[in-house]
């Protein structure tokens, strides 16, 4: 994959950095506003998604290597379980809001009045943007090559990325 | 001891998480801790036995939050998961040697782990479908892992029929929220003894014994059990067979059954006409099987068709109200019956994965004579045909004599003919395997073949041990009041399940 024509590239360039503090937004203000960690971490791995498009596969890849994003997906689950475990640890309930009012008490709809939920909704959003943008990634490495009189045959891409 | 119970999920989820990010270096370690996990799970599901307690999920209480509930049949269903899944999570140390990306293939078997003890701890209809999905989920991919033409298309078979299981059971939780306006299950059991069953209820419950009937691939949906099984990496098999199926299919459907909707008389019986459909044509199917695995598999599919048979049983001589006693009997011969049936038939797929790792086949008309070149396997291999067949002193025997019994003191005969018939194919068919697998003559080519001593053969011998000594649970008075009793006495007692949730 080359990449599309260099208007594409241009605007892309610009519109990315747009689309992922957009995305970081809808994750830190989730608990007040529409949206939270899936939504956010859908509109991180869409930035990606844009790139992937107007650039092409392998700037991608250098840009957030699949280790790296492998990594970040399960640090994301392992955060979140860990949020319900420190529930249990602190606040003797599993999953209990351990934190709401507790160091910064602060009225209803201030950014930091959830308690426990920011962090829940980050650790979802770094999940959901790395499993997703590793998906699309699947998605785009996989091909059928269509040969032997039509008998459709699943290739990987540069198949040394998949060992990893 | 008392531990809170999310820790049966926070423990293998948690593991799982962590277990993908240690490298290559680091894999016995990975190893290591994941057999760590499912020894841990199996001594709190010991611990666990005779417990029954509830436990608010973020304190939230119920209608409003999330409800886990341990009560006799979810610590029996617990016990059946730990015990298989510390076998095959040891099996695993070297069986999956053979494969590469040994990290992530733990990872997948935990999460599985995860999901199942969560669906039997789950006191929410809608958070049994979470749990449920993610055991699919992940056994989907377990069962593609080798990612061979043949395990892909099984996987991709398996994943097409589960997510339209799936997606039937979410279709039923839906029609139960529209109707009753609550998920968790008492609260559903309570509104549904208010106002009784509507058709938007029955409809509900015709959907999740679809579903859950698809996911126990009893007999009219059966078609990818015979696929899926054979083809995963054979601790894997071990557990679908043994445990996934249960959990997933039997366990909820009981659940939902007894519990939430209560019994009737039509249900009863769509749920023997499926236990016996289930067991004479996994059996009859199974006769003419070739491949060791294969022949397993749908010998699954007729094993679980006892188990439902029990709880159907069960269901109609207690909606006809004569006498609890033997419907207490039916289930308790089911219930025994799917305790048997996890332990033998992951013991058989275990041999039959240390059989296909010596010989490299799985064909039985290649094989033959192994008996001399691996005793160990040969002689776990005995003692679960033996079991499964209703060999007298073996467990298998009595779980279906109480079946017998109950169906003759239900005055239903023909049905205890059945069972006896199909016990004789059980038979026939586990004689094949040891004529073709074991004796016989030692072919050219396997002449070098051997036992692989270690973590398999410890494995397949732990669990002849607990296969050989499993009779005790009934024959014992107090184990069987300790263990099975509190498990039958949560299906009679049916309805009163809300009202030991909910204080009036």
């Amino acid at each position: 994959m080359k990449g599309m024509t260099v208007v594409v590239k241009t605007v892309s360039s610009w519109v990315k950095v747009l689309i992922f503090l957009f995305g970081i937004y809808i994750i830190l203000f989730g608990h007040l506003t529409p949206g939270g960690g899936f939504a956010g971490g859908v509109i991180l791995a869409s930035s990606y998604v844009l790139l992937m498009l107007a650039f092409g596969r392998d700037l991608v890849e250098a840009n957030l290597p699949l280790p790296v994003a492998s990594k970040l997906d399960c640090l994301g689950a392992f955060l979140f379980a860990m949020i319900g475990v420190l529930g249990l640890v602190f606040g003797g309930v599993f999953f209990v809001n351990f934190l709401y009012q507790k160091y910064v008490p602060q009225e209803p709809f201030d950014l930091v009045s959830g308690g426990a939920i920011p962090l829940s909704n980050m650790a979802i959003g770094l999940k959901v943007g790395a499993s997703l943008f590793l998906v699309i990634f699947a998605l785009t490495v996989f091909r059928y090559d269509f040969q032997d009189g039509g008998r459709k045959t699943a290739v990987a891409d540069g198949a040394e990325q998949q060992k990893e | 001891m008392s531990v809170p119970l999310p820790v049966f999920v926070a423990i293998p989820l948690v593991a799982a998480f962590v277990l993908p990010v240690l490298g290559k270096g680091l894999k016995p370690i990975a190893t290591l801790l994941a057999n760590l996990v499912t020894i841990a799970l199996l001594i709190l599901a010991v611990t666990s036995i005779g417990d029954s307690r509830t436990y608010e999920v973020g304190d939230w209480s119920i209608p409003l939050g999330i409800n886990l509930v341990l009560d006799g049949l979810s610590s029996l269903l617990l016990l059946a998961i730990s015990v298989v899944s510390t076998a095959a999570m040891l099996f695993s140390i070297r069986y999956m040697e053979q494969y590469t990306a040994k990290p992530k293939y733990l990872s997948l078997f935990l999460l599985m782990v995860a999901g199942m003890n969560g669906v039997v701890l789950s006191g929410d209809v809608f958070n049994l479908y979470v749990f449920l999905e993610i055991a699919s989920i992940a056994s989907y991919a377990l069962v593609g892992f080798g990612c061979e033409h043949e395990e892909l298309e099984a996987s991709f078979k398996y994943m097409v029929l589960g997510s339209i299981a799936s997606t039937f059971i979410l279709f039923g939780v839906a029609m139960v929220y529209a109707n009753t306006g609550s998920l968790n299950m008492a609260y559903i059991s309570r509104a549904v003894q208010a106002m009784g069953m509507n058709a938007g209820l029955a409809f509900a419950l015709s959907l999740f014994v679809a579903g859950f009937g698809l996911k126990a691939a009893l007999v009219p949906f059966h078609a990818w059990l015979p696929d899926a099984h054979p083809s995963a990496p054979a601790p894997i098999s071990a557990m679908l067979s043994g445990v996934l199926i249960k959990a997933l299919g039997v366990y909820a459907l009981a659940r939902l059954v007894f519990n939430v909707f209560g019994v009737s008389l039509e249900v009863g019986w769509v749920l023997v006409a499926l236990g016996l459909a289930s067991m004479v044509a996994g059996a009859f199917l199974a006769l003419g099987q070739w491949d060791f695995k294969r022949l397993l598999a749908y010998s699954s599919i007729s094993q679980i068709g006892y188990v439902v048979l029990g709880v159907g049983l069960g269901a109609v001589i207690l909606a006809r109200e004569t006498n609890i006693a033997w419907a207490s009997l039916a289930i308790l011969g089911g219930l025994f019956h799917l305790l048997n049936h996890s332990v033998y038939k992951s013991l058989l797929f275990l041999t039959s994965g240390s059989v296909e790792m010596a010989t490299g086949t799985r064909q039985m008309t290649e094989m033959g004579g192994l008996a001399a070149r691996m005793p160990v396997t040969r002689a776990a291999c005995a003692v679960a045909s033996a079991s499964i067949a209703g060999v007298p002193p073996f467990p298998g025997f009595w779980s279906k004599l109480i079946l017998v019994l109950a169906a003759v003191q239900a005055q239903m005969y023909w049905v205890a003919a059945v069972i006896v018939v199909v016990s004789v194919c059980t038979l026939i068919m586990y004689l094949k395997v040891h004529r073709f697998v074991f004796l016989g003559e030692l072919p050219e080519r396997l002449a070098s073949v051997r036992e692989s001593w270690g973590s398999m053969t410890a494995a397949m011998v732990g669990l002849t041990c607990v296969c050989a000594l499993m009779g005790l649970l009934v024959l014992v008075p107090s184990l069987r009041v300790g263990i099975l009793d509190p498990a039958v006495s949560v299906l009679t007692d049916g309805l009163a399940y809300s009202t030991r949730l909910i204080s009036p």
